[in-house]
Order: C-alpha cells, then structure tokens, then sequence
C-alpha cells in the first residue's frame, strides 16, 4: 500500500471525525500500529481538531473537574489519627466496636449506592447506543423503500450485463429510468476491484461503436450494497464495465472489459 | 506520558489520569456541546455529564475502535443532542440560531483571557464557506461521510477530499 497515497485520501481526517465504519476503524488501528507515519498524521488531525473545538468554548472549564470529582464521590478524606489513653477503657473500646459497625455499615450503604448509580448509568448508555442503531435501521429501511418504488416503476428498463472473457463469472445489473436520465447499478456479482483500480461505467452506442464515460465508481469497496446511482442523458444501446487505473481512462480498456449488456429495443 | 498509557490508567479508574485527560480535552468538549445547545451553563452542566458518563463507561472504550478523543466527542454531540430534545429544554425557550460554529468563535469577546482564541479568531475567519459547512457537519455535528455528502449534496469522494484540503488549511494556520 502506498502509505503517502492513503494519508492524502484524506480518509484519516474522517476517521479523527468518527465518521467511518467500525471496520474501517480496525483497518486503520492495524495501520497506526504499523505505520509511525500515519500515527504522526492522525495526532496532528486531532490536535488541530482539538484545537478547533476548544476555540468554541465560551469559559474556562479547568475549574468544574473539582465539581465532577465530587459528583463520582472520589473526594477522599485525610485519615483521623485516633487518640491513646492510657489504660484499659472497655466504654472507649465498645465506641469504637459500635462506631466501626455503624461506618462499615455506612459504607456499604454507599457502596451500594454507587453500585446502582453505576447501572442506572450503563443502561442509559445502553438506552443511547440503541436509539442510534434504531436510527440508522429506520434510515436503512427507507433506502430500501425508494429503492424498490425505483425498481417497480413500470418505465424502469432493466438491463442484465453478463461477465466477459477476463472474468466470465461477474454479472452486473442496470435499471435505467429514462424520464429523469437516471441509472441505479448493482454490481454485486463483481469482484473487489484490486488496489489503485477502479471500475468505470460506459454507456454505449452501437453503429458505430461509440462508448461514453459515465463515471467511476470509487467507493466500491466501502458501499455495503454494492448499489450506485448516475446519471445517464445518453441514447444508451448497451452499458459495460471495465477495469481501470485510479481515476479513470478516456476510452475504455477492453482487455478489461468485466460485463457487458444490451439494451434490448422497446 | 504516553495517551495510550493514560487512557489505559485511566481505564484501571486512576484519578489522576483522569484529570490529565479532562484537562487535555474539556474545552473541546464544551466547544462542542455549546455549539449545539447555545448556552454555556447548559453546556457546563452536560460536559461534565459527560466525563462522569466517560469514567463510569471507560471500560467500553477500545483503541481499536478509535481514538479516545473521537469516542469522547461521540459522547458530547449525543448528550447534547439529548439535552436539546429533552423536555425541559423545549420549554425553556432557547433559541437555537442557525451560526455555525466560526460565528461563534468570532462573537468571542476579545477581551478574553485565553490567550489563543484571539489568534485563532483570525485564523477561522479565513477559512471558505465550503470548509466551514463539511468541518461544521463532520467534528461539531458528527455527520456520516454519507450524510454530509447528501446534506451537502455532493459526492461522497468530493466530501473526503475537500474536508482533507480544509483541515490542512487549518494546519496551516495553526503550525500542526
């Protein structure tokens, strides 16, 4: 992997932020560990960043950690030293068996307390980490909605793009609306393209032979789907997809030509 | 010391390397908290909300998950975010403008006493409007890459590499 490459991705800057997958989180844990240079670039992020947002805060806050101290009850008292009298006191003696049974019953009391506050605390906790996975299910969901109102609509053409000479096992499938020149791609049935290549989409004209870039498609590998949407204002009679370097080609490569299909005329 | 060591002392509940980190990061959080609610006692009360919330969870967070920092300010955006929704907030009465984070930074009294929110003031104001709004979605509101491209309404690819662009900006300025 080239190390310089990754870290003007500008991906780091995103993982600082908390906007990555958990599994792009664990990737670059393992890169950190490996890498000095991109622990170096991580630790400047988060210091500018928190450098940024301290600069919002209106006040002073170094003096409210007495208050939260106090609020976690870690305020410890300095010991008493108990007096010596001489001689055998047995009043001073059942005091002390009295006083020690009371403060240890004491402390159990907040012992507990804190026991219950603590799980008051992990079920709250708890209660948040849940509203959030509810949100991003009901989020989900809605995609999923849209997706098939797209898919049902009685205008959609779908047309399958079935796997080539270089790899006769991928498929791929478009649905191309032509009222709002919109085509949504599924490209499950192709493999992770390998690093520093991309897929890009082609619309194409038959007679004679006429391809047109629709685009890459650079996020293949963290799109959980595997679906895209583009545009396409084109007379498409066929899509395909090939395999190019990061960024893109002017024409296609079509040694690396993965599927192909025809728009079958309606 | 090293954070790792901090964080994991802070883990086995030391109180000193409790007050190590809550003095590395509360003004962010509070930064950040405030940026969402627009009071500043309001905003006092939920950092330390949080960092009570922090040591009774510290055994939740793994490095592997992320940064400390970055699970710390998770903890401040949905607690405040919390606060906001809450009933006792709507009846308050606060109005919620719609500034972004820079505007505050700004309105800051230059009389104030912490002596780097004078530099950075002028360092913010140049920022561009277009850095402005991804770095405002991103840190303060803890968008997804997602959600900020379709808020936004621009590619995904074009959100990574301009809020990369953006934070070297602030690089830049800052001297990191």
């Amino acid at each position: 992997m080239d190390i310089k490459e990754y870290i003007a991705s500008g991906i780091l800057e995103l993982y600082v932020a908390g906007s990555l997958s958990e599994k792009e989180n664990q990737e670059i844990y393992a890169l950190l560990l490996k890498h000095p240079e991109v622990l170096d670039e991580v630790i400047k992020i988060e210091s500018t960043i928190v450098t940024l947002t301290a600069a919002v805060s209106p006040t002073d806050t170094k003096h409210l950690f007495k208050a939260v101290k106090e609020k976690l009850g870690l305020n410890k008292e300095t010991p008493v030293r108990p007096l010596h009298k001489p001689g055998t006191n047995w009043f001073s003696y059942v005091g002390w068996a009295a006083a020690l049974v009371v403060g240890l019953g004491l402390f159990w009391f907040i012992n507990e307390n804190n026991n219950l506050k603590e799980q008051i605390q992990t079920v709250e906790t708890d209660k948040e980490l849940l509203e959030v996975t509810i949100e991003k299910y009901s989020n989900d969901l809605t995609e999923s909605k849209q997706l098939i109102t797209f898919l049902r609509d009685k205008d959609i053409i779908a047309v399958s793009l079935a796997g080539q000479a270089v790899s006769p096992d991928s498929y791929a499938k478009v649905f191309w609306d032509k009222k709002t020149n919109t085509v949504v791609l599924d490209v499950q049935g192709l493999p992770e393209p390998p690093q520093g290549k991309v897929y890009q989409v082609w619309s194409l004209t038959l007679n004679p032979l006429t391809p047109t870039s629709l685009g890459t498609i650079d996020d293949f590998s963290s799109d959980e789907n595997k679906l895209f949407t583009i545009e396409n204002a084109n007379a498409s009679q066929a899509f395909g997809i090939t395999l190019e370097p990061a960024g893109g080609s002017e024409s296609p490569t079509l040694e690396q030509l993965y599927t192909l299909g025809i728009v079958e005329a309606s | 010391m090293q954070l790792e060591q901090l964080v994991s002392k802070f883990q086995d509940k030391d109180e000193k390397a409790f007050e190590s980190l809550y003095n590395m990061y509360s003004e962010s959080m509070h930064g950040v908290i405030y940026n969402i609610v627009r009071d500043d006692t309001i905003a006092q009360d939920v950092m330390q909300e949080v960092f009570i919330k922090a040591w009774h969870n510290a055994d939740s967070y793994s490095s592997k998950k992320g940064r400390f920092f970055t699970w710390l300010i998770n903890i401040s955006r949905n607690a405040a975010i919390d606060k906001i929704r809450s009933k006792s907030f709507k009846n308050s009465g606060k109005n919620l403008n719609s500034d972004y984070f820079v505007d505050i930074i700004q309105d800051h009294d230059s009389l104030d006493d912490k002596t780097d929110a004078i530099g950075i003031k002028n360092f913010v104001g140049k920022l561009k409007k277009k850095c402005i709004e991804v770095i405002e979605l991103l840190y303060f509101k803890g968008y997804t890459q997602k959600e900020a491209s379709e808020t936004l309404e621009m590619p995904i690819g074009t959100i990574k590499t301009r809020n990369r662009n953006c934070i070297n900006e602030l690089r830049l300025m800052l001297e990191v």
